[in-house]
């Protein structure tokens, strides 16, 4: 089949770049054809962020938002920074000292998957063409190397890779034009940026951090709607960085989660627990006290900001917000600079098509596009924040962040360098102190399996593993005495296991894929780059409703 | 031959529900919806007949709010060949879908009426039969094998003490089991074919049908929590723990 336009992954930015070259093409009476394939179930099945939105972006798609019953209803209506010093204790940041791109009024707290929802019908009346549970699995080329589409995964193999009875092959997708909007290290994103050596010119390698997060619904003396609280510091401390934070939204809900930066050394740490720990803190605990838990996931995200941008262009196709890595780390947002990378790539992807030039051209002019917008400004005043963090901690890393982000307003006459990338950082488990965390109390905490459940993550059982060992023996022979097989605590769902069974003298490196919630994490951080995430069948993975 | 099926809008089986907090309910705000798997079978089997040359025509009906539409296309796009929303909000309870389909079945003169078993959304288990009923005609559930020859069919049914053969006359009504067979995924091609194929909508009171609800939920709670299990010392604590705890010995 064959499109004008073909954009991977229905998140913000795929789903803004699609509205705007639609909205393009109607004022232009031409009729371009828009594909959007989503390897989630549906629309925002796999969406997960905070999140607090800031409009900016959906102001300049979408005007008339607020007319079109968007799912933007919780204004922010208080903004407060924590400082916390240990497990019981914390300092409130002054509000003086709060740098400007910290604070969120005029921002919606929102669940970003009921905005892509909500995108998602805005691009179907806009007449995009839609195709949620298809996968994009690998790149279509021409004669001369360009992309020219995607092909889709096959549905109906056998976990041997045989056909089964319900057997599809996969289609080719094939477009003038392909946009890649998979998010935080995307598949194919990773494979363009590898192939067409994309960050040959970025300063620094990207980097990652890891967040977690449930919907919590409270008492309703506990919930201040449209407050909006973040942390640093503990649970993480030493070797680890990172931020937390608790959104009051709508209906008695609050939004939470951990961010750990994937710069961590101790191979001992476990993100999925340092989170678990983090609700006993009071600042959390006063707020959820008698509340229910209502869902639970997990998401890479990328953090690298300007000095890790790629180039985002490569013939016939272009890399959309996250997928190249747009996220702003000292706002914490990157939704609305995911969506204006889209527009500006739709944009630029319209005027090639416009005019004489052919397809599958290198859009280089896209970048620098989006770098001249208000995103790239955002991108250069925030580029000192996350290098500062990971170099002097969060204490240290905060008042610099005072100086750079409130006095300097992100225009100091340097840039801070981060060149170690972060599956490089681990240290080994035997000279790394051992952390014990706490067993779950079931009411604040949780193991792992009764948490993927709430992500209602499935997989069809007997299909290929997703999670490929470039070489299987390096989890056992290397990474179990070096660094404990850190895999099995950093991946938040519980899907790599050391396994000793009875009569077993030797340990066995198990995988349970159909657990996988699509986080991308131990494609990032297994210390050895072993692991590829590919994707699993479409319509695979977890089922978020309201993340 | 026409063959009518019945398609359910339910939430996906992957979703784990939980009752609301005034327990008025599930909690459906944003959560997956599909079709019921069951009606996927019931498609799938109707198509298969269709593609074996035993049937012409296969209608696919639902009784549901606008939404449902999404779940006609999914039928449609299997292999249906046009569709029937009849538009209703909130609850449907198997009575009144059965006396939906009655008139449909009247109006379109179908041959057979295809259904799942059940809906995994209440688990009802009762509108086929009360279609049965409402027709007047012969009906085989929970089956696993069917086989058309001309006016005759010939079904195998799931039940309790193993499996049970029978036949009989069309029309009738027919209610599919898991193992009937394996539906297919629906194609990327076929979903774009199924974007045009026809949808009519209808109201029920066109039908002469009172959707209102008979039975009133009093209310919905998730299922009590269970209590995690212990390590027993001994033999002796363990027969102690079942005799005074658990009164069982």
């Amino acid at each position: 089949m064959e499109f004008d336009v073909l954009v991977v992954g229905a998140g913000p930015s795929g789903l803004a770049a699609a509205i705007r070259l639609r909205q393009l093409s109607l004022e232009a009476g031409v009729d371009l054809q828009v594909c959007v394939v989503e390897k989630g179930s549906e629309v925002g099945a796999h969406i997960l962020s905070g999140a607090v939105f800031e409009p900016t972006a959906l102001n300049e798609l979408i005007p008339d938002w607020r007319d079109r019953d968007a799912p933007l209803r919780t204004a922010v209506s208080g903004d407060k920074i924590y400082f916390l010093t240990g497990q019981k204790s914390s300092i409130r940041a002054p509000g003086m000292f709060v740098p400007p791109a910290m604070h969120n009024s005029g921002n919606y707290i929102v669940s970003m998957g009921n905005v892509c929802r909500w995108l998602a019908r805005q691009a179907e009346e806009l007449g995009v063409m839609l195709f949620p549970g298809f996968a994009a699995s690998e790149f279509l080329r021409g004669e001369d190397g360009a992309i020219t589409g995607v092909a889709t995964g096959d549905m109906g193999l056998s976990r041997s890779g045989e056909q089964k009875g319900n057997f599809v092959p996969g289609y080719h997708l094939k477009a003038k034009y392909t946009l890649l909007a998979e998010g935080c290290r995307g598949h194919l994103g990773k494979q363009l940026i590898r192939e067409f050596d994309l960050d040959a010119e970025a300063q620094d390698p990207q980097h990652y951090g890891i967040g977690l997060k449930e919907v919590w619904e409270v008492a309703p003396e506990r919930h201040q709607p449209g407050l909006v609280v973040h942390g640093a510091g503990w649970p993480l401390a030493g070797d680890a960085t990172g931020g937390s934070f608790l959104y009051h939204a709508e209906d008695n809900q609050v939004y939470l989660g951990l961010i750990v930066d994937l710069s961590y050394s101790n191979p001992h740490r476990s993100p999925f627990q340092d989170f678990q720990l983090l609700k006993h803190h009071p600042l959390f605990a006063e707020t959820l006290k008698g509340g229910r838990r209502l869902s639970y996931g997990a998401r890479a995200l990328v953090k690298g900001g300007l000095q890790s941008l790629p180039k985002m262009s490569a013939p016939g196709a272009l890399l959309l917000g996250d997928d190249a890595g747009t996220l702003n780390a000292a706002k914490i947002k990157g939704n609305h600079v995911a969506m204006k990378s889209g527009m500006v790539a739709a944009e630029v992807v319209f005027e090639q098509l416009s005019g004489e030039a052919a397809a599958g051209a290198d859009l280089t002019a896209y970048r620098e596009r989006f770098l001249a917008s208000w995103a790239g400004d955002e991108l250069h005043r925030a580029r000192n924040f996350a290098p500062a963090m990971h170099k002097w901690g969060t204490w240290l890393g905060s008042a610099f962040a005072f100086i750079d982000q409130k006095l300097l307003r992100g225009r100091a006459p340097f840039t801070l360098r981060d060149s170690l990338p972060d599956h490089a950082t681990f240290r080994p488990a035997s000279s790394s102190p051992p952390i014990d965390y706490p067993k779950p109390d079931g009411e604040l905490s949780f193991d792992r399996l009764s948490s993927v459940f709430l992500s209602n993550t499935n997989h069809e059982e007997d299909q290929p593993c997703h999670l490929q060992l470039t070489d299987a023996d390096i989890p056992i022979r290397d990474n179990l005495p070096k660094f404990d097989e850190p895999a099995q605590r950093y991946c938040p769902a519980g899907v790599y296991e050391v396994v000793r069974e009875n009569g077993e003298a030797e340990p066995r490196f198990q995988i349970n894929a159909q657990n996988c919630v699509h986080c991308k994490t131990c494609d990032i951080k297994d210390p050895a780059q072993n692991i590829t995430w590919v994707v699993p069948e479409g319509g695979g993975g977890p089922n978020y409703p309201n993340m | 031959m026409k063959v009518l099926v019945a398609v359910k809008r339910v939430v996906d089986y992957n979703v784990k529900v939980r009752a609301k907090s005034d327990q008025s309910g599930v909690d459906l705000a944003n959560v997956k919806m599909a079709m019921n798997p069951f009606c996927e079978i019931a498609v799938e089997e109707a198509v298969r007949l269709k593609e074996a040359g035993k049937v012409e025509e296969i209608v696919a009906v639902s009784v549901g709010p606008d939404a449902a539409q999404e779940q006609l296309r999914t039928a449609l796009a299997l292999g249906a060949d046009r569709a029937i929303l009849v538009r209703h909000e909130g609850e449907s309870e198997p009575l009144g879908v059965a006396k939906v389909l009655h008139k449909l079945v009247e109006r379109e003169q179908a041959d057979m009426v295809l259904l799942g078993k059940q809906a995994i959304d209440d688990d009802n288990n009762q509108t086929g039969q009360m279609l049965a009923a409402l027709m007047n005609r012969p009906q085989g559930t929970f089956i696993s094998e069917l086989n058309i020859d001309g006016e005759q069919v010939s079904i195998t049914r799931e039940v309790d003490g193993g499996l049970q053969k029978i036949r009989f006359q069309l029309p009738a009504v027919i209610t599919v089991d898991l193992r009937l067979n394996e539906p297919r995924y629906a194609s990327l091609p076929n979903i774009m074919k199924a974007r045009q194929k026809p949808l009519d909508a209808v109201d029920p009171a066109e039908l002469g049908v009172d959707l209102e609800p008979r039975l009133a939920v009093l209310k919905v709670t998730d299922p009590p929590v269970r209590q995690a299990g212990i390590v027993v010392e001994t033999v002796a604590d363990l027969v102690d723990k079942l005799r005074n705890e658990a009164k069982v010995i």
